[in-house]
């Protein structure tokens, strides 16, 4: 399991980021971390996979473990090798680089598996077998997202740490990805996935934790977070009624979310 | 026509020597964003290396130590000096790598003293006639040792696990750490190889007449050569120091026939005055990505 407690964590040395976070990854699980921009769901991720340091971010209090074990204070390679593999916001991928060499990159920690984790990505992913020697840049966003998710697999993680996977994807792409993320986690990948998108992270999440402002102020069942009118209300745009509220009644929730936290 | 190609072969040979400087920096570049000026004394040590080992092993078993030495060098002047001044301005790191090159010099030139050192090399001036031309041999040699050392360099590049991570961080630092990559690793290789292409490009030069302490003004005409072929660019840099090396010949040989009002020696500028024609029709070099910075 892996398990975030009492997380505290400062950029800068002074801009306090994360204040007090308790997360559970169980494994086998997919897990859905909700938030607004802003709200620190990229700044967890970071400091569970090592990457707060290239941020001059770091962990000032609480710890972030692995069936036990303390990992906060470990690099990122160690954290790589340890089974914990993070997909940055935005893709990232090697836009020089062809589709196979990115693939080849994400293998790095585990070259011993290159052929069978390469083949089981594309299977995955057939539309990256058929480019692979094409340049990624080329690829279009829903593509580039498939690369950066098959590239983390190739080290055959036990937990992959997804960020915002949907962002700025077409519905349709959405649901694709979706349908991936369940059938990695089916192939017996632990998944945390960050999402804006409301709707399709609980959709396929089992447990849900919403974050505001550095802390966690909901932990939940993904079922009942879907159920939950807060939460229907702000991050699915829909209020009691099932209409799409105004800003100013979500700019209220937040308000009134804060004064009880 | 056969002078003609002798100047060629005779260029091609120099031209060798600053593409193999030229690929040492622009692989630091590209790794690590440093500007390093400190591969002229890479270029010295590895030949005085080679000079004092040859009569121990033989040329072609010093070259080889001699390479791995200069490597060793590089990777320890990264770990001690460059690596604690990573986040600093480009511009102090550029002028901090010249002083490494200096003070390396000042030990270096201790170990030439005032005598020429030969590197003992299997061909001198020795000549061989290709399709008619009398050509060096040791112009053969270097080229022949250059294309053969590029060659495994971007074969290393394009196949090796190392070689994809040291392109994956040039690219994106954060990315190759999500992958389990050492950036650290990568830096220090960095300028190892650097050093290795240097100890080459050194041993090369003082083939035929040897060295002395002015060896190290050969390897500022890599500067030209990198401009040329744009920064960040490995294949710029063997186009660019191939095409230097060819200028400058040609300027020399022909140059008292066609426009002896530039004076004498005008082929010791050509370098430069190619450089900055280049630069007014293209900023960024022959194969320079845009948005690198210029120095
Ligand atoms: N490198 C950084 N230095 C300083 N502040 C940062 C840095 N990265 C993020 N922050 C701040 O931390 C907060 C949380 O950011 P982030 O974790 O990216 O949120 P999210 O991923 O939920 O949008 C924001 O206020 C952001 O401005
Ligand atoms: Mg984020």
């Amino acid at each position: 399991m892996l398990a975030v407690r009492n997380l505290e964590v400062v950029y800068n040395d002074v801009i306090l980021v994360l204040r007090g976070v308790s997360v559970d990854v169980e494994e086998g699980k997919i897990v859905a971390l909700l938030g607004a921009n802003g709200a620190g769901k990229t700044t967890l991720l970071r400091a569970i996979s090592g990457l707060l340091d290239v941020h001059d971010g770091e962990v000032t209090k609480g710890s972030v473990t692995l069936d036990g074990e303390p990992i906060h204070r470990r690099n990122p390679a160690k954290i790589v090798t340890l089974g914990i593999k993070q997909v940055l916001e935005g893709r990232r991928i090697f836009a020089e680089l062809n589709v196979e060499e990115n693939l080849r990159t994400g293998a790095h920690t585990n070259t011993k598996q290159l052929r069978s984790n390469l083949d089981r990505v594309y299977d995955l992913f057939p539309l990256l077998r058929e480019r692979q020697k094409g340049t990624a840049g080329y690829l279009s966003g829903g593509e580039q997202q498939m690369l950066a998710m098959g590239r983390a697999l190739m080290s055959n993680p036990r937990y992959l740490l997804l960020d915002e996977p949907s962002l700025g994807l077409a519905p349709l792409l959405v649901q694709q990805i979706r349908d991936l993320i369940v059938e990695i986690n089916k192939q017996g990948t632990t998944v945390l996935l960050v999402e804006q998108n409301a709707t399709m992270a609980l959709s396929i999440a089992e447990h849900g934790y919403v974050m505001e402002t550095g802390k966690i102020v909901m932990d939940k069942p993904a079922k009942e977070l879907l159920d939950d009118s807060d939460i229907r209300e702000f991050y699915l745009g829909l209020g009691a009624e099932g209409a799409a509220k105004s800003f100013r009644d979500v700019k209220h929730y937040k308000r009134r979310k804060r004064w009880l936290s | 026509m056969a002078e003609l190609l002798q100047s060629i072969s005779g260029g091609l040979g120099q031209g060798s020597i600053y593409a193999l400087l030229a690929l040492g920096f622009v692989i630091i570049y590209k790794a690590t964003r440093v500007i390093s000026f400190a591969q002229p004394a890479l270029m010295l040590a590895g030949a005085v290396l080679v000079s004092y080992l040859v009569g121990a092993v033989g040329f072609y078993a010093a070259v080889v130590l001699g390479v791995v030495g200069a490597a060793l060098l590089g990777l320890g002047i990264e770990r001690t000096v460059v690596r604690p001044m990573v986040g600093k301005p480009v511009f102090v790191v550029a002028i901090i790598t010249l002083g490494i090159d200096i003070a390396l010099r000042v030990v270096v030139n201790g170990f030439i003293g005032n005598d020429v050192r030969q590197v003992g090399d299997p061909w001198g001036f020795a000549r061989i006639s290709v399709l008619g031309v009398a050509v060096q041999e040791r112009h053969i040699a270097t080229f022949v040792t250059t294309a053969l050392v590029i060659t495994v360099l971007f074969a290393f590049f394009k196949y090796s696990r190392l070689g994809l991570a040291m392109r994956a961080a040039a690219f994106d630092q954060e990315t190759a750490l999500a992958q389990g990559m050492s950036v650290g690793t990568v830096f220090a290789l960095s300028w190892a190889i650097a050093g290795g292409l240097a100890a080459v490009a050194g041993t090369f030069v003082a083939t035929g007449a040897g060295l002395d302490q002015q060896l190290w003004i050969i390897a500022l005409k890599a500067l030209p050569a990198i401009i040329l072929g744009g920064l960040d660019s490995l294949g710029g840099a063997v186009v660019g120091g191939l095409t230097i090396g060819v200028v400058e010949s040609l300027v020399a040989t022909y140059q008292s026939d066609f426009a002896p009002w530039l004076g004498q020696n005008f082929a010791v500028v050509s370098p430069y005055v190619v450089m900055m024609l280049v630069l007014l029709v293209k900023p960024y070099g022959l194969f320079g990505t845009r948005e690198v910075e210029r120095v």
